[in-house]
């Protein structure tokens, strides 16, 4: 009866294979580790994701919840059996509709989805949101997974000719290996030999520690494993995205600040670690008292008094006095929560030794700050790192700081085999950085015809244990909390203050999304006391060309105003409707709610440059060399797209060398919704200046056509036509006959002591309308619809951008209704909660195109824009449907409840 | 070795069992959340090769729900309407994934108090079917719940089935769940209940309400004044005042014990109301 299970027979993917295997080992270990299948992701180990959806006879199941014996004789089909030589119409369906955006849980879906067409081929709506309800995605919002699934067709990608990329729905250039499970993210890639590596992590808020006898327990182990403390560490054991902040250990040395924080590494054989309990490692913990909300009792760093990071301000008039003098006044508070970037892929990646370089392939947003943070603490020249991103699975922000990187990078250089790492889940939500939980009062005036007057805000910024990218919300909070609106006097600061919590950091939004909530539900109350329709009273305090924002700044291409307006026939409609619906309902109640936004692209006044390198090969292979990293939002679709037209030559022509410090120009990091804007204008200059060298050589008009066949490069105009023989000219070290690197930084100008200067040189516009229905006896709110108005200055993929739209929608509205991460609480994705497929309200995306002056062909940002209107207009919604003011997020039912019988 | 057996006979099972103290594993949908590694800890016992723990079927004047029977099964099987309350609970376990995986009786073993299974199995008068080698014994599911993540499992025993009597399986159900997001979600409060109704008269009530203490319970107070009550006075004597002796609801971080009361409160009105054909 006690078989041995020696071996374990079953089909995958219609080949019978046979594993020597665990039988009690999770069937999606044996998918990747055994079988190489990495198409199958793990996102949760706990059934709460469903990334690693496989069918088991056809039927749809967690792999990471299957023991291997109990498909001893089965069929299992993972992503890699859905498709031949060409991709099943399912996965075609996905590009087309833009389903794929990180591309983590696109396996998940598709398998589930898989299962689901099987016994209904042609599903409904609701049908698709049932049997896709257990699979997590981060990216979407779920429409075009949904639609993907609903409208299946085999239509092949449609071709873009030269000069027709800009504006055109392009699939997403990197979506096939999504769609097929080949993508390569973080933990897929494991070289021959490599060691496990695995962190003991402080289980306390804040502790002291000492070790015991480490060595013997190594030693002790079978086979002896590796341990590695801050001892070992070579460099500068401080690390930071913002270097005259840096004051995070990789490996903390004598005490922890927070739950989660590392403080030695063990390393060894995978079936070693994997088996090993960290349980036995020896070390004394010591909690110290600690403070998971912002205060001054302990200080967290000595060095900074009142555990203050710093404090962000903007002033301009005089405030006080406007607001006296104001007809109607608002004022409240709003508390906000710590959230959770719970992408579906936790950290991971793999470091290995080649000649000199140290090689770090993980997932990140940032490879050039990696490589430089990695190598001081490494103390190695930045040239001996290489960062290789591997596909992120998304990041949203958190993935900009360092994680595992110094930590297998460490292990790589002291054993000299590569090593690997991968975060448990609930490793990724303690040791990760989370949205600053704030805490927020502020007061607006406006006149007697409704006109703002003046504004206070001021914002405590709970920055955790750490300052990661604490400076960078307290500026860029100060700078936006107006909202798009004409305020001529204006107070605001943004205090970022340590506790023990996790570091907070980089959050889609950089704390604006916070600020705006409190903004937004204020200016309902204005609108309400000044007896003006909410929208109206937008549109009229909406910035205008040559305006001033509180900065001082005038700015051009403003598009709120046109936003405001492109939202008004719904918004006339959605009153009418939930009129007509609250007259004949008691229980349930319907409400609309607006809000705006205004975010600028790019580093706050400090230069972020970009560099994008094109190249074509004597055999005549065009290369673009683009160095953002693509987390899913579609830069390596949307820099090739500008590149294209800017040159003048087919989209599909180009290769495209992706983000690698040893081959791409630096473009920077994937953050503050600066790749389109900046990394896209170096790829339009590039595209012009290799077009001009082209003209130049052959010298031919600017209208001059491009076409590449082989090694000829052939330039045709109205008069004449030029033939380059490519394969005859000489190429550069790089190996191009012809090539250009441009680079674009965004021209800026520091602030002074009020916050006066150029902080962005591009904004974005926005406003969203949300269509919400209460109940108001169980105080469950159901967001009905979501109409979202962006100007993107130019669009440059309106697919993507409606991805982004939809993602940011379903983002804001977890912050709004459900995200709540609470320090040893919340720490996994069935306490911690983001939205579903079920949670999901239809959106319709509208898209403004007011050219932006500084912008390539016009182009805005967008990326983070989209999240900050959507949780302002939800509040807004429900406080319109039931009179609930909602201070403290997220609204979960019992507090809906308590606001609604508050507000009787 | 790796201690992992996978017996295909309850006599077998039973015999290990009494031999190597083991996990019982079925559906594994709890029992792998429970670790971060990459395989199970400890000696398992496996009971999905026991063919005799299979299905749901009716025999003896009780139905069986066989301890290898997942929840998926048993939306598949075609049961009494007294039943629905169990296959809408069905549907809020987890996701499809974990119906296909998860069993009825591992949910009842898991003892969460807010297991979806556990209040509609309660207003179904369920039995837990309980073996060991020394013999068989039968205890009432209210019984063998004995905490949080408790109950009376005695070393050496087994749950091979749950038994629900014909006498339970009158009348219509209905299950509803209330969360903080639609799908995946753990319970705030739920409430599961069955009626049988003659002549606009309430003839059996049977009530139960989860995630509102420590194990999900009856209300029996409750069920005993809708007796022979018209079905439209109903709501109304369904209050919070009514069921408050029988819960005891804690505040977390997913709501205050005030509002799971009001909430349980609600939930039964509206269940009731859906059963009687009232408006919700």
């Amino acid at each position: 009866m006690n078989q041995s299970f020696s071996t374990i027979s079953l089909t995958v993917n219609d080949r019978a294979v046979t594993v020597p295997a665990n039988p009690k080992r999770r069937l999606s270990e044996v998918l990747r580790q055994d079988l190489a299948l990495t198409g199958t992701k793990s996102g949760c180990d706990a059934g709460d994701c469903g990334a690693c959806t496989v069918l088991l006879d056809g039927a749809a199941v967690c792999a990471c919840l299957t023991p291997l014996i109990r498909v001893q004789g089965r069929a299992v089909t993972t992503v890699e059996g859905l498709s031949g030589d060409t991709l099943a119409p399912l996965q075609r369906s996905f590009l087309r509709h833009g389903a794929a955006q990180c591309g983590i849980c696109t396996p998940g879906m598709l398998t589930t989805a898989t299962a689901l067409l099987a016994e209904v081929p042609q599903p409904s709506r609701a049908q698709t949101e049932a049997a896709l309800g257990g699979v997590l995605c981060r990216c979407t919002g779920y429409a075009k997974i949904i639609d993907a699934v609903m409208d299946v067709t085999d239509a092949p990608a449609p071709n873009h000719a030269a000069g027709a990329a800009v504006g055109a729905p392009v699939e997403r250039l990197d979506g096939p290996p999504k769609a097929t499970g080949a993508e390569v993210f973080g933990a897929d890639h494991i070289p021959q030999n490599t060691l496990l590596v695995r962190a003991i992590r402080s289980p306390h808020h804040a502790a002291d520690f000492t070790f015991g006898d480490i060595k013997a327990w190594a030693a002790a182990q079978h086979p002896p494993i590796h341990v590695f403390t801050a001892a070992d560490i070579p460099g500068r054991n401080r690390f930071g995205v913002i270097p005259s902040f840096a004051d995070q250990p990789a490996l903390a040395e004598s005490h922890t600040r927070h739950r989660g924080e590392a403080v030695a590494l063990v390393a060894g054989e995978p079936a070693t670690l994997e088996a090993l309990d960290l349980g036995t490692f020896p070390i004394t913990w010591t909690p110290r008292p600690d403070n998971l909300k912002p205060q001054s009792d302990t200080l967290i760093h000595p060095d900074r008094p009142e555990n203050t990071l710093i404090t962000g301000k903007v002033s301009t008039g005089n405030p006080d006095t406007a607001i006296d003098k104001a007809t109607h006044r608002a004022t409240g508070q709003i508390t906000t929560a710590y959230v959770e970037h719970a992408y579906i892929e936790p950290e991971a990646g793999v470091a290995w030794i080649e000649g000199d370089t140290l090689v770090i392939q993980a997932c990140t947003q940032a490879p050039i700050m990696d490589r430089d943070d990695t190598a001081r603490i490494l103390a190695l020249a930045p040239e001996r790192v290489r960062i290789i991103p591997a596909a992120a699975g998304g990041g949203f922000g958190s993935k900009l700081d360092l994680s595992l990187q110094p930590l297998i990078g460490l292990v790589a250089l002291k054993t000299g085999r590569p090593a690997r790492m991968v975060f448990t889940r609930g490793e990724s939500m303690t040791a990760t950085t989370k949205r600053h939980p704030a805490s927020m009062t502020a007061t607006i005036g406006c006149d007697a015809t409704g006109r703002i007057t003046g504004m206070r805000f001021g914002g405590t910024f709970n920055t955790g244990a750490y300052a990661s990218w604490g400076p960078t919300v307290a500026v860029r909070v100060p700078v936006h909390a107006s909202g798009p609106y004409r305020t001529p006097a204006y107070h605001a600061t943004a205090c970022a203050v340590h506790s023990n919590g996790p570091p907070s950091g980089a959050f889609r939004g950089f704390g604006v999304p916070q600020a705006a909530i409190l903004q937004e539900t204020l200016y309902d109350d204005l609108a309400l006391q000044a007896g003006l329709d909410r929208l109206a009273f937008r549109r009229l305090n909406a910035l205008q060309d040559g305006d001033r924002t509180p900065c001082g700044q005038e700015i051009h291409g403003v598009g709120i105003a046109d936003c405001l307006d492109a939202l008004q026939p719904a918004w006339d409609e959605a009153l009418t409707q939930a009129a007509a619906f609250n007259a004949d309902n008691a229980m349930l109640k319907r409400g609309v709610g607006v809000a705006s936004c205004w975010y600028g692209c790019g580093n706050t006044a400090l230069p972020n440059p970009s560099t994008i390198r094109l190249g074509i090969t004597p055999d005549g292979t065009l290369r673009i060399h683009q160095g953002a990293t693509d987390i899913g939002q579609g830069a390596n679709t949307v820099i090739p797209q500008i590149a294209a037209d800017a040159l003048g030559m087919p989209l599909a022509q180009f290769q495209i060398i992706g983000p690698d410090t040893a081959l791409t120009p630096d473009c920077g990091k994937t953050s503050a919704s600066r790749q389109t804007f900046i990394t896209g204008t170096a790829a339009l200059r590039a595209g012009q200046s290799l077009r001009a060298k082209i003209l130049a050589l052959t010298n031919m008009g600017p209208n001059a056509t491009l076409a590449l066949h082989g090694h000829t490069l052939t330039v045709t105009d109205a008069q004449s036509e030029s033939r380059i023989t490519l394969s005859s000219l000489p190429a550069d070290p790089q190996g191009y006959v012809l090539s250009t690197e441009e680079t674009y930084d965004p021209p800026t100008q520091a602030l002074d002591e009020n916050g006066q200067g150029v902080p962005y040189a591009v904004y974005g516009y926005g406003a969203q309308l949300a269509q919400v229905e209460v109940d108001t006896t169980l105080g469950t709110t159901r967001v009905r619809h979501i109409t979202a108005a962006h100007d993107l200055g130019r669009v440059i993929n309106p697919l993507l951008a409606q991805g982004q739209v939809e993602g940011g929608v379903a983002q804001g509205l977890g912050m709004a209704l459900m995200e709540e991460f609470i320090p040893g609480r919340t720490e996994n994705l069935h306490d911690y909660l983001i939205p579903t497929t079920g949670d999901m309200p239809e959106i319709r995306s509208i898209f403004i195109e007011k050219p932006d002056p500084e912008g390539p062909l016009g182009a805005k940002g967008l990326g983070e824009h989209v999240l900050i209107p959507t949780a302002p207009a939800i509040l807004n919604a429900i406080r319109h449907a039931t009179g609930a003011r909602i201070t403290r997020l997220p609204a979960l039912p019992h507090r809906v409840l308590a606001a609604i019988k508050a507000a009787q | 070795m790796i201690p992992y057996a996978r017996p295909s006979t309850l006599t077998e099972a039973l015999q290990h069992l009494a031999e190597v103290p083991a996990t019982i594993a079925a559906g594994c949908t709890d029992l792998f959340p429970a670790t971060d590694r990459p395989a199970l800890a400890g000696p398992i016992l496996d009971l999905t090769g026991i063919a005799g723990l299979d299905g749901i079927d009716h025999q003896e004047g009780a139905w069986r729900i066989g301890a290898n029977a997942t929840w998926t099964d048993l939306l598949r099987a075609e049961l009494p309407p007294a039943f629905d309350m169990l296959k809408e609970a069905a549907t809020e376990v987890g996701s499809i994934q974990i119906q296909n995986a998860g069993t009825v009786v591992g949910n009842i073993c898991n003892a969460s108090p807010a297991a979806d299974g556990v209040p509609p199995l309660l207003a179904l008068d369920a039995e837990i079917a309980l073996a060991s080698r020394n013999g068989t014994r039968q205890l009432a599911l209210r019984d063998f719940l004995t905490g949080p993540r408790q109950t009376a499992l005695a070393p050496g025993e087994i749950v091979t089935a749950l038994h629900i009597p014909d006498t339970a399986t009158t009348g219509r159900s209905r299950f509803l769940k209330l969360g903080a997001r639609r799908y995946l979600v753990i319970s705030i409060a739920m409430v599961a209940a069955r009626l049988e109704v003659h002549n606009n008269h309430v003839t059996q009530a049977a009530l139960a309400v989860g995630a509102c203490g420590p194990v999900a319970t009856r209300l029996p107070d409750l069920e005993a004044a809708l007796a022979n009550q018209p079905v439209d006075v109903l709501p109304d004597l369904i209050t919070e005042a009514s069921i408050a002796p029988a819960l005891s609801p804690i505040d977390d971080i997913r709501a205050t014990a005030a509002y799971r009361l009001t909430a349980a409160a609600e939930l039964l009105r509206r269940a009731v109301r859906d059963l009687t054909g009232g408006q919700p």
